[in-house]
C-alpha cells in the first residue's frame, strides 16, 4: 500500500488545529457538531452510512471556509470488521487524533405495543455495539498517548426503562454505562470522557418519535452546549440543562409508582 | 480473558501488530507550541528500522525519524504516522583518541559525544546551542555552531555515514562515495533515508577552557560590524541582541568572541579537561536548584518583564572583559536553565531565524525589529551569528549573518504574530535571505521555493523519488513545506 494522503492545511504553532472524528455525522447532532467544530478550526473526519448526505455536508463546510476542514468516509457502524483499517486510515489522513465523538444512533419506536426483535437488535448494534467497535481501539490509543477526548451522545432515555421503547432505552443505558466505564478507566491516563444526555432535540429522529416531545430545542443549541462542555472537559451534561433536574426526579420515582405510569 | 488471549484479541482488532496500537503517543516540538500523535517505534538496530519500513508500507502509513525532539517546529513530528524514536540507537561504536575519529549510532547525543572525547583532549568541531540534540538530528538539519564562519556546518566534519533507504537499500556515503546522497541527506531533514551510523572527525584542543572576550555593541551597525570584522581573529563569535531597545539603540547588545587556547597556554590543562570541570552548575549560588528556575522566570516573560531583563542585561554587559570559560559553559547556553522553554507558558514559544547576506542584513533586521516594536510584539530573545555558505543541498547558510528571535505564543496573539511573521518573510526574502527549516515553523511553501530555487527543488525531488519511490518518509514539516512542490 502506498502512502496517499489527502491534502489538509497544515497545523503550526500559530495556526493550531485539533483533529476530531465524528461517527454518525450525516444528520442531527453529529452534523451540527461537525459545523460547529469546523467553525472552531478543527480538522474533522466525518463518518456516516448515508454517503450522499455526508458528501453534501462536507462540500458545504469546505466551501464555506475555502479550505479542506472536513474529510468524509462512508461506513455503516455495524460493519465492525471495517473499523480497524478505517480508523488507522483516518488517523493517518487527519495527521493525529485529539477528539472522538460517537453520535451514531438509531431509534425505531415500536409501532405496535409489542417490541420488535429486529429493530431492537438494530438499535443495539448501532447505538451500543457500534460504540464498542469504535471506542475500544480509540480508548487504547488515547490511553497509550496519555491524552485525548471521547464524547458519547447518549440520551435521557437511558436513565430509566420505560413503557414505550425498551430497545432504545436499553441501548442508551448501555452506552451511558459503557462511557462511565471508559471514564473510570481513562481519566487517570489524562483522557476526558464526556457523556451527553440530550432531552428532545429537533432532529430527524424526533420527527419519527411517537408521543409528546416537550421542550424540544434546535439542534444548533444542543451542539453549542456540547462544544462548551467539551472545552470545559466536563464528565457529563444534559442538554438543555434543565433535564438534569427533570431526570433527577424521574430517576428517583419509586418503582411502585413508576410501573403504574404511562410514559 | 487470559493475557495471551487478550493480546491476540487486541492484535486482531487493529488487524496489525500490537506495537502500533499501544505505541500511540502524543509528541511535541521543543517549544511546546505544537503537538501531534503518532505510533512510536524505538528501533535498536538497523534491521529494526527496515522492519519499521515494512510495517509502514503494509499499513499505508508514513514514517519519520525523531532524535531528541529538540527542533523548534514540526521536523520530528508525523501526525497519524509512524515515528522512529532513534534514542535507542545511542552507542558510540568506536572512538580513536589517537586520530580523533569517532563512529557513533545516530541516537548519540552531542552530550554523549563531547563527554566521551573531551577528557582525552578533543572537542566536537561543531555543536548546537543545546547538548541534548542527537547526531542524526544534527545531520538532518545540518546544524551550525558559533564557529560557522570558520568551520562550516556539522556536515563538513562528517567523514562517512551509513543509512537505510525506504527501498531497503543500505548505503555508505562520504564526500567521495555517493557524494550526491552525502550532500543531500545531510540537510535533507530525514526525508531521503534514516542514518544508521556517523563517522566524524573531532578537533584537537589543548585546554578545557576557551578565552572569551565580552564587549558591548551600542547599535545595530556596531553589532554587525563587530561580527564581520572580528570573526577572523577568533574561533567562535556570537552576539546577544537586546530585542526591546529602539531608536538609536536599535540592535544593541553584547558580543562574545572566543578562541581555543594554544598548547601550553593552560598550565592546568589536564585538570580543566576533566568532566567535573565541564559541567554546568546545577544550583545557583550553590543553593537554589536550577530545575525549578523556569517557574520564577515566567512572570518576566512578557513585554514589560522582557524589557526589564534585556535592559538590565545590556547595562551589565557594558564593561569590556576577558575571561576563561569551559567549553560546555560557553557552548550550551540553552542548557543553563533546564526547561527554560516552559517559562513561556501554555502556548509555548516559536523561534524565527533568518540568514541574510552581510550587505543587506542591517537594513532588513532594523526594519523587522522596528515593525515588531510598532505592533507591540517585540521578540523576547535575540541571538546573532556570522555565517558562510556551504554546499549542502537544502542549506540555510549565506555569506552574512543570522538572527534568531523568540516569541511567546498566546491564545490572543496567534493571528497578529502570524501576520507579522509573513511580513518578516517578505523583508528577509527581498534582502536575499534564507530560513532554517528546523526553527521557523511558519515558512510557507512559496517562501521556501523562492530561497531554495527551482533547480534545488528539482534536484531534491529527483533524489526523493530515487531513495523513496513510495513517498513513505514524510514528516509534518515535509508535508507543510514540500507537500505542494
Amino acid at each position: 500500500m502506498s502512502v496517499q494522503k489527502p491534502f489538509l492545511p497544515p497545523a503550526t504553532p500559530l495556526k493550531p488545529r485539533l483533529r476530531g472524528l465524528i461517527i454518525g455525522a450525516s444528520s442531527g447532532m453529529g452534523a451540527a457538531l461537525a459545523r460547529r467544530l469546523a467553525r472552531e478550526g478543527y480538522t474533522l473526519a466525518l463518518i456516516a452510512r448515508r454517503a450522499d448526505l455526508l458528501d453534501s455536508l462536507c462540500k458545504e463546510i469546505n466551501q464555506a471556509y475555502e479550505e479542506t476542514r472536513v474529510l468524509n468516509y462512508a461506513h455503516d457502524v455495524s460493519n465492525y470488521d471495517e473499523v480497524p483499517d478505517l480508523l488507522r486510515r483516518i488517523v493517518s489522513d487527519l495527521g493525529g487524533l485529539d477528539t472522538v465523538i460517537f453520535a451514531a444512533g438509531v431509534n425505531y419506536p415500536p409501532i405496535l405495543a409489542k417490541d420488535n426483535f429486529d429493530t431492537d437488535r438494530q438499535m443495539l448494534e448501532v447505538n451500543l455495539i457500534g460504540a464498542f467497535a469504535w471506542l475500544n481501539p480509540i480508548a487504547d490509543m488515547f490511553q497509550s498517548a496519555g491524552r485525548g477526548q471521547i464524547v458519547g451522545i447518549s440520551s435521557v432515555a437511558g436513565d430509566r426503562g420505560r413503557v414505550g421503547n425498551a430497545g432504545y432505552n436499553t441501548s442508551k443505558a448501555g452506552l451511558t454505562t459503557y462511557l462511565e466505564a471508559l471514564r473510570n478507566r481513562l481519566t487517570r491516563h489524562g483522557v476526558n470522557v464526556l457523556t451527553i444526555k440530550p432531552g428532545f432535540v429537533q432532529t430527524e429522529m424526533l420527527k419519527a418519535a411517537v408521543g409528546p416531545t416537550p421542550f424540544a430545542i434546535p439542534v444548533e443549541k444542543a451542539a453549542n452546549d456540547i462544544y462548551k462542555a467539551m472545552r470545559a472537559r466536563k464528565q457529563q451534561i444534559y442538554t438543555p440543562w434543565f433535564w438534569k433536574w427533570i431526570m433527577l426526579i424521574i430517576r428517583n420515582i419509586p418503582s411502585v409508582i413508576f410501573r403504574k405510569m404511562n410514559f | 480473558m487470559p493475557d495471551e488471549a487478550l493480546i491476540i484479541y487486541r492484535a486482531n482488532i487493529m488487524n496489525t501488530s500490537i506495537q502500533l496500537l499501544n505505541n500511540f503517543a502524543s509528541l511535541e516540538n521543543f517549544g511546546h507550541s505544537l503537538r501531534a500523535s503518532a505510533y512510536v517505534i524505538k528501533p535498536k538496530c538497523a534491521e529494526e528500522i527496515s522492519e519499521a519500513f515494512q510495517l509502514a508500507k503494509k499499513n499505508g502509513l508514513s514514517i519519520t525519524a525523531r532524535g531528541a525532539g529538540r527542533s523548534y517546529n514540526d521536523a520530528s513530528l508525523n501526525g497519524g504516522g509512524i515515528v522512529l524514536d532513534m534514542s535507542g540507537m545511542n552507542k558510540i561504536i568506536n572512538w580513536d583518541s589517537a586520530t580523533g575519529q569517532v563512529r557513533a549510532e545516530p541516537g548519540v547525543t552531542i552530550q554523549q559525544l563531547w563527554q566521551s572525547v573531551e577528557p582525552e583532549g578533543w572537542w566536537p568541531p561543531v555543536v548546537s546551542g543545546t547538548m541534548f540534540t542527537t547526531l542524526g538530528g544534527c545531520l538532518s538539519a545540518n546544524v551550525h555552531g558559533k564557529n560557522n564562519f570558520k568551520v562550516g556546518t556539522i556536515g563538513e566534519h562528517v567523514l562517512e555515514f551509513t543509512a537505510i533507504l525506504p527501498t531497503g537499500a543500505e548505503v555508505t556515503c562520504s564526500p567521495q562515495k555517493n557524494a550526491d546522497l552525502f550532500y543531500s541527506m545531510i540537510s535533507g531533514l530525514g526525508m531521503l533515508g534514516v542514518f544508521t551510523s556517523v563517522t566524524m572527525q573531532m578537533k584537537r584542543v589543548y585546554s578545557g577552557l576557551l578565552e572569551v572576550d565580552a564587549r558591548p555593541a551600542h547599535n545595530f551597525h556596531e553589532h554587525l560590524t563587530d561580527l564581520l570584522d572580528n570573526a577572523p581573529n577568533y574561533d567562535y563569535i556570537v552576539g546577544w541582541l537586546d530585542t526591546t531597545a529602539g531608536g538609536k539603540s536599535l540592535g544593541r547588545g553584547q558580543i562574545h568572541a572566543a578562541r581555543y587556547l594554544n598548547e601550553g597556554e593552560d598550565k592546568d590543562a589536564k585538570n580543566t579537561m576533566l568532566l567535573k570541570n565541564q559541567t554546568l552548575p546545577s544550583r545557583i549560588f550553590g543553593v537554589f536548584p536550577k530545575s525549578i528556575l523556569h517557574y520564577f522566570m515566567s512572570p518576566f516573560v512578557n513585554n514589560l518583564g522582557t524589557w526589564g531583563v534585556n535592559t538590565g542585561k545590556y547595562i551589565a554587559s557594558l564593561p569590556h572583559h576577558t575571561f576563561r570559560e569551559s567549553h560546555a559553559a560557553f557552548h550550551f547556553l540553552l542548557d543553563y536553565i533546564p526547561n527554560w522553554e516552559l517559562s513561556f507558558g501554555r502556548g509555548g514559544l516559536i523561534e524565527y531565524q533568518s540568514f541574510v547576506p552581510k550587505e543587506t542584513a542591517e537594513a532588513a533586521w532594523s526594519e523587522m525589529l522596528r515593525l515588531s516594536h510598532k505592533r507591540g510584539m517585540p521578540p523576547y530573545l535575540g541571538v546573532t551569528k556570522r555565517h558562510r555558505p556551504d554546499q549542502f543541498l537544502l542549506t540555510h547558510a549565506v555569506d552574512g549573518f543570522s538572527l534568531a528571535i523568540d516569541f511567546k505564543v498566546t491564545n490572543g496573539n496567534r493571528e497578529k504574530l502570524s501576520a507579522m511573521l509573513q511580513d518578516f518573510d517578505k523583508i528577509v526574502l527581498n534582502a536575499g535571505g534564507r530560513f532554517y527549516f528546523v526553527k521557523n515553523s511558519e515558512t510557507a511553501p512559496e517562501s521556501a521555493k523562492r530561497f531554495l530555487g527551482e533547480d534545488t527543488i528539482a534536484k531534491f525531488k529527483k533524489l526523493k523519488k530515487r531513495c523513496d519511490p513510495n513517498g513513505m518518509l514524510e514528516s509534518d514539516l515535509y508535508r507543510r513545506v514540500f507537500g505542494e512542490f
